[in-house]
């Protein structure tokens, strides 16, 4: 299944007596980087998890271009995603990581896929070390050649320039761009708004949960 | 139509269980235990309505995990905690009695030790409801459920386990003036189950509503 | 279905990869293991003669004690990094993921009972090689049921709070007909005409793995999905 437009309509999220969400409607459309404004807290880490189907809305909905809800695995398939906690196993290597996941992803030709992660990520010199050696921003490139190598539609971003200099900063704000040239929807979370300048084509604000006017 | 039968209910469940010593002082004495045996006639009917309070527990589970009904989430704690306080009476007088009969507090007889398992099984549950965080009402669920499972496993292996010991009698076979008894009393428990599974559901509804107030409140 | 049973594969072969990285589940797992049959042999042996009756149940509570640990901290790799996440959004089916973190557990006990096994046999003078493939059942049905709950509740207590404590809270009440089948299987095999019991017990065991497996494939999905 593919789509070319993610959808929240009047989503709401609660949590007992918290409301972390509260009827938050927006779009994006393919080939656009979305970046999610808001202090800590406001919700934007449980807007990315409901759009990676990792959590439930308590109401509203979220559609996938026509398909509305969970969608189940062929949905997952198409979404691809950069925890803060990056989702590398840190005893493996680069290339390791990189080979479980395609293969995770049913992908047809897994080693050239492993190849073309690993040269993007700057790491062929080193692919068959440890990632548990790596500093953060080495480790933050492959994490993100990992979310991009199934070629998802939908890539979801969770304060991905933490912890980086400008030098890494600037490799990603590039290979965003590239995904946002090959149509992929970006959604990314973060409060650094000189970070992402020149690169959002829009930002949305969340403050207490609700979209800023 | 349950909260109009709920006052009923509670008058005939209090007027049972003020009928019911004197039931017992008249019924006959048991050839052997004499008169330490009128003891049964509630810790059977404890062992009874302990295991319908899990098996409630259990179908609320498993509602509220493919469901994800509150109601049905309702009726599992509400179950649970029944299981645990009757549980505790049948664990109570089980020993009182076999301490009387058979001179030792604790026997390791089949059905004794599954009611143990059983109990700890949902103290288990309401632990974990207690400590686990937030969204351990879906964990416990599992637990409940798996526990429900179990009853006919544990019984069984606990059953042939135990068939290497002396045996004991633990329910004599009932005389013809024990029945009566028997059944009323097991009717008063089954009927305070019912009410106090009514009691702690409403509860629990009137929790879920305050948190739908503080909800609606913030807006 | 192969779509399945590759995910499966997949996932198992994912942590058998990184165990063999390191050993470290292994190596301590094992030593554990020893390390609890030698506690339970001292409060067992008496005037230097070790109780031949207590090696069933020193047997299986090493066992036990052992596969709470390693469930533990197979499931705490997957919580550092997050890596739990990664796979709940992959697109595999739930059930999937759950076999795949089953199989893993299952062969790295295996490997465990094969040093613990022999060394309670040898430490207690019990003649469990005398009926391997009675004894090899029994192990395997048993540490299947025990492994089948174990990961069910260790898979779903990732997020949870107190889950160090929690997951033996959980799993000894409810995997009680394991633990005896195995003591009493085990324990009848090393009896003289205790073989029709042992069997007796393996078919409870495989009927309990039966019933298990399905229920804990069942829920996993609604268990794990927020």
């Amino acid at each position: 299944m593919d789509f070319t437009r993610l959808e929240f309509v009047e989503v709401t999220r609660t949590f007992g007596r918290r409301r972390a969400l509260n009827r938050v409607s927006l779009a994006a459309a393919a080939g656009t980087i979305t970046a999610l404004l808001g202090h800590n807290g406001a919700g934007k880490s449980t807007l990315l998890s409901i759009a990676a189907t990792l959590l439930q809305p308590s109401s509203g909905t979220v559609r996938y271009g026509d398909h509305a809800g969970s969608g189940g695995a062929a949905l997952r398939a198409r979404i691809g995603m950069l925890g803060h906690d990056l989702y590398l196993y840190p005893e493996l290597s680069a290339a390791e990581n990189l080979r479980f996941f395609a293969r995770l992803y049913s992908l047809p030709d897994v080693e050239s896929a492993v190849a073309r992660g690993v040269e993007r990520a700057g790491q062929t010199g080193r692919a068959d070390e440890p990632v548990a050696g790596f500093s953060r921003g080495m480790r933050q490139r492959l994490a993100l050649e990992r979310a991009l190598i199934h070629e998802p539609r939908l890539l979801l971003l969770d304060e991905p320039f933490t912890g980086l200099d400008e030098a890494a900063r600037e490799a990603l704000r590039d290979r965003l761009r590239a995904a946002r040239a090959a149509g992929t929807i970006v959604i990314l979370t973060t409060h650094d708004l000189a970070a992402i300048e020149s690169l959002a084509d829009r930002s949305v604000t969340l403050v207490d949960g609700r979209l800023a006017a | 139509m349950a909260k109009k039968l709920f006052p009923g209910l509670v008058v005939i469940t209090a007027a049972m269980f003020a009928y019911a010593p004197f039931m017992i002082v008249a019924a006959p004495y048991e050839s052997t235990m004499g008169l330490v045996q009128k003891i049964f006639y509630f810790h059977a009917s404890c062992g009874m309505a302990m295991f319908l309070a899990a098996f409630v527990s259990g179908i609320g589970s498993a509602g509220f995990l493919f469901t994800k009904k509150p109601a049905a989430d309702r009726l599992a704690v509400a179950g649970a905690e029944l299981t645990v306080v009757i549980g505790l009476l049948v664990l109570v007088t089980g020993p009182l009695w076999a301490r009387k009969s058979w001179g030792a507090w604790w026997v390791w007889d089949p059905r004794i030790t599954l009611t143990l398992v059983m109990w700890m099984i949902f103290v288990a549950y309401l632990l974990l409801r207690r400590y686990g965080g937030p969204g351990s009402e879906r964990l416990a669920a599992a637990v409940a459920l798996l526990g429900m499972v179990n009853v006919p496993f544990v019984y069984w292996s606990v059953n042939v386990w135990a068939s290497h010991h002396p045996k004991t009698t633990v329910v004599p076979t009932l005389q013809a003036g024990m029945r009566g008894t028997f059944w009323f009393c097991v009717a008063a428990f089954m009927l305070l189950s019912v009410v106090i599974l009514m009691l702690r559901n409403e509860l629990e509804k009137r929790r879920q509503e305050l948190d739908a107030l503080y909800l609606a409140a913030e807006d | 279905m192969t779509g399945f049973v590759r995910a499966v594969w997949v996932i198992t072969r994912k942590d058998l990869l990184v165990e063999a990285r390191t050993r470290e589940i292994f190596l301590t797992t094992a030593f554990f293991a020893v390390a609890c049959v030698m506690v339970f042999a001292f409060s067992f042996v008496r005037e230097g003669q070790a109780i031949s009756e207590a090696a069933a149940g020193i047997l299986w509570i090493a066992i036990a004690f052992s596969g709470t640990l390693a469930l533990g901290r197979a499931f705490e790799r997957e919580r550092h990094g997050e890596t739990l996440r990664a796979l709940l959004i992959a697109p595999i089916d739930r059930p999937a993921l759950y076999l795949g973190k089953l199989v893993g557990i299952l062969i790295l006990m295996a490997a465990v009972e094969v040093i613990v096994v022999p060394l309670v046999a040898l430490m207690f003078q019990a003649a469990l090689f005398d009926h391997p493939l009675l004894l090899l059942a029994l192990l395997a049905t048993g540490t299947v049921g025990f492994a089948a709950v174990g990961t069910l509740f260790a898979a779903m207590l990732v997020r949870a709070r107190s889950r160090d404590v929690m997951l033996p809270v959980l799993l000894y009440p409810i995997t009680v007909p394991v633990i005896i089948a195995g003591v009493r299987g085990t324990a009848a095999l090393l009896e003289a005409d205790g073989l029709p019991m042992a069997r007796a017990w393996l078919a409870m065991l495989v009927f309990f793995d039966v019933v298990f497996v399905t229920v804990a494939l069942w829920t996993f999905e609604p268990v794990m999905t927020e």
